[in-house]
């Protein structure tokens, strides 16, 4: 289509807000330059779809995840905005209000609104318990409402706190979409008690996502990390670059065995991966000016603490492919026993695969890196993927019990640095039973999980790769749009990638007949 | 005596349903109840081994095995697919698909689940006709120490002896029982057996405060709990205020033979029996979340 039609197109279209359609309009500008100098390889490997720069603009003048200090922020308010330094919790919130709007991401709005309670905390002094709840749900009404869109990302917890406790009671009570939710756990520091809410609040609305603590804590300097978006842990105060990611599925199906894939596919591909990187972040590190922003010049970010994230995909494929076992079917679903999230060898020979990626991540340098490395990220998926499964998951529909499922992807967990989700579907008879889903969350992260996230089969807000939707917004969708930026993804994904069809598992003997199928 | 057997039907690693947390359930083959209303009607007879079921099966995973004489069948889970063809060509409506486990078995099983699950319950069929090895399984959980602090129920009919639930007591933390009718001829009528010992077992096991959950399932029309409405209520007012009521509504799914000809039990009708037995005074009632 030519250029201005496909302007026109996006002007006229009577599904999309005049945000959106700006947004979409930006997006074809950048979209018209030309792409950066990347060699003919690295090229041909990206049309191949083997190599993936998720779309982030031919000509990149933001980081695709921006983690500011917020604390930093409040203590010392900011000239380039005009705000003081903040004296109570009214303008706390207010000043948060107005610095989100000044937070890019590769969205264009942010996805990342700090550690709420280590933000607030200190403004809390001599408010009573009703006026915080007021203030915060008004607070977390505005954020659906204004920043529609749900990779944009609260943290909470370790600590047991009122900030902690009223946003967990405040998200099950308005089950928004937006903003996602990490509820970071520490065996050491949480009281069971609040990780039950938190488990609780999965079974009402699938929020909060459940992140280890100490094992992000652990990858990351005593500045801290945040979690972002969906599921990526990244550096406090830093960020990620650029996301570059590789399928594995293409990897695999170049590679003529299994040792052909580790020595020479593997690593050929993983160089390729490289390059795109290092091209992408010098034009945003050398050549927009990003980093001449308020933020920096401010002291809420800074330029060492940003990251290339390494994403994979297609892991299921790859394994499947070389197992040499048979594309899965439908006649194959109900015994995929050799497969890949069923079968030790083929579970096996994933975790083989992380372990070489974490190998080759921690041994080549970047330019422009975390430690002057870039972080191995397990990649959730985008819309357009078809016939290849996100990140390390077990394909949809073929996943084992959650038990088993946990128990199968257990071990990838502990490579990949800057995030990693597997979502478990959970039958919904947990509803009535959430200490079940608390126990399971608990028995997940004890075998090492990074983060545990979980969908209630029938709820209506549900986790697509890795943000929020409403089923049924979904079915509205095509009638009349959606004021929210993602289930227009989601749509589209729910249509390409069958990712709703996740199969609860009915565990009752009375109550299962809505799985016999 | 280490050596007993249990024929299970199935094992499922997690369940939310089976009492309090999340649970490891084993089903075990057999029953003495011949419910009309049964919804895994597979599960009650034990298979005899005759073999019919064997060339119906559409992936070879069922094969007759004949050693001295006595022959048994052989069921390789691999290539079986769970279409169930075998259980509707079965003379006796029973399951080839089930497998015999010893307790050293079933504990390696448990041990690898024990971060993920707050207990175990053994079902059925009806478990407690297997009560020694039940027994056997419950002590060897209790004394190993990685494993005792999970809770060990008994989901039954209830038809176990006063004697056997006294050498069981001692193992097991607490009991589910479906009282499957309140009249003797309405309980016969659909279990083919009379209900003195449930009641009595639902006796010892509120004394002993180790009764978990009462189950009625509501067959409108058949079960005679609605119409039993104010004798109901009275009984069940007097159990501990911690058990659990739970009320089941009656489906299709499964429900082979007669059965099939009565009425589901809508949402409805589920309400109006639940608002009947709270406006009485029965307080922990416990919903079905969907009816399908």
């Amino acid at each position: 289509m030519a250029f201005q039609d496909n302007l026109v197109q996006i002007i006229s279209d009577p599904n999309l807000s005049p945000k959106q359609k700006s947004n979409y309009l930006a997006l074809a500008a950048e979209a018209s330059l030309p792409y950066l100098s990347i060699s003919i390889a690295v090229n041909q490997a990206k049309e191949a779809g083997i190599i993936c720069d998720m779309f982030e603009g031919h000509a990149p003048f933001k980081p695709r995840y921006v983690l500011p200090d917020y604390v930093k922020f409040l203590q010392q308010g900011s000239q380039y905005l005009e705000l003081s330094p903040v004296q109570d919790f009214d303008e706390a919130l207010n000043a948060l209000t107005i610095i989100y709007h000044h937070v890019p991401s590769v969205t264009s709005i942010p996805v990342y609104l700090g550690q709420l309670d280590d933000i607030l905390l200190p403004y809390t002094d001599g408010i009573d318990a009703e006026s915080i709840y007021r203030k915060l749900k008004l607070f977390w009404i505005m954020l659906d409402r204004t920043l529609s869109d749900a990779f944009m990302h609260v943290n909470i917890g370790p600590s047991d706190n009122i900030i902690c406790r009223t946003i967990l009671r405040i998200d099950a009570e308005l089950k928004q979409i937006a903003p996602n939710l990490t509820f970071m756990y520490d065996p050491d520091i949480t009281p069971d008690e609040l990780l039950q809410i938190a488990a609780s609040n999965i079974c009402e609305c699938s929020k909060p996502h459940i992140a280890n603590y100490p094992i992000h804590a652990n990858a990351y300097d005593g500045q801290g990390f945040g979690i972002v978006s969906c599921y990526n842990s990244l550096p406090l105060a830093g960020g990620a670059n650029t996301l570059v990611r590789l399928n594995l599925k293409q990897v695999a199906l170049k590679a003529l065995n299994i040792e052909d894939f580790f020595a020479n596919t593997l690593p050929h591909y993983c160089q390729l991966t490289y390059e795109l990187i290092e091209s992408r972040a010098r034009f945003l590190h050398e050549e927009s000016n990003f980093f001449n922003s308020f933020l920096v010049k401010e002291g809420l970010i800074e330029e060492s603490r940003f990251a290339p994230m390494f994403g994979i995909y297609g892991m299921a494929e790859a394994v499947n492919i070389l197992q040499g076992n048979p594309e899965i079917t439908e006649d194959s679903l109900d015994k995929p026993s050799q497969y890949y999230g069923h079968n030790q060898a083929a579970n096996k020979l994933g975790h083989r695969i992380s372990k070489a990626l974490d190998t080759i991540i921690k041994s080549t340098p970047v330019t422009y890196g975390y430690h002057g490395r870039a972080l191995l990220h397990s990649q959730g998926g985008i819309s357009l993927d078809k016939d290849v499964t996100p990140g390390v998951r077990i394909p949809y529909g073929s996943e084992p019990n959650p038990i088993a499922h946990i128990q199968a992807l257990a071990e990838h967990h502990q490579y990949y640095t800057s995030g990693i989700s597997d979502i478990l579907t959970i039958d919904e008879t947990v509803k009535s039973n959430p200490q079940a889903m608390f126990q399971l969350c608990k028995g997940a992260l004890s075998l090492g999980f990074r983060e545990f996230t979980a969908n209630v089969a029938s709820n209506d807000l549900v986790r697509v790769t890795g943000y929020m939707i409403k089923l049924s917004d979904i079915a509205a969708f095509k009638q009349q749009g959606s004021r929210t930026n993602t289930t227009g993804l989601g749509a589209e994904a729910a249509a390409n990638t069958g990712m709703l069809n996740r199969k609860p598992r009915v565990v009752a003997q009375e109550l299962s007949p809505n799985y016999a199928k | 005596m280490q050596n007993k057997l249990a024929t299970v039907s199935q094992i499922q690693p997690f369940s939310c349903v089976d009492g309090p947390g999340s649970r490891l359930v084993i089903f075990l083959q057999g029953c003495n109840y011949n419910c009309k209303n049964c919804h895994n009607p597979h599960t009650i007879d034990l298979c005899d081994h005759c073999g019919d079921c064997v060339p119906t099966c559409p992936t070879q995973a069922l094969t007759l095995v004949t050693t001295e004489g006595t022959s048994r069948i052989d069921w390789d889970s691999e290539p079986c697919t769970q279409c169930d063809t075998c259980l509707s060509v079965c003379p006796k409506q029973s399951s080839p698909k089930t497998r015999q486990y010893s307790v050293e078995d079933l504990l390696v099983l448990i041990h690898n689940q024990r971060h993920f699950i707050n207990g175990i319950t053994i079902s059925g069929g009806e478990a407690s006709l297997q009560l020694a090895f039940i027994i056997e399984l419950f002590k060897a959980i209790k004394s190993n120490k990685e494993l005792s602090h999970l809770t060990c129920m008994l989901d039954t009919n209830g038809s176990l002896s006063i004697n056997g639930w006294h050498k069981l007591l001692p193992y097991l933390d607490s009991a589910m029982i479906d009282l499957k009718a309140w009249q003797e001829e309405t309980h016969r009528y659909i279990t083919g057996r009379d209900h003195h010992r449930v009641f009595q077992s639902l006796r010892l096991l509120a004394e002993h405060g180790k009764l978990y959950e009462v189950r009625l399932l509501h067959i409108p029309g058949i079960s005679d709990f609605d119409s039993e409405i104010e004798a109901v209520a009275t009984y069940l007012k007097q159990l501990p205020n911690s058990v659990r009521v739970k009320l089941n509504a009656f489906q299709h799914h499964g429900v082979t033979g007669e059965a099939r000809q009565w009425g589901t039990c809508s949402e409805e009708q589920m309400k109006l029996l639940a608002s009947a037995l709270s406006q009485r005074g029965v307080g922990n009632l416990v919903l079905p979340s969907i009816y399908l």
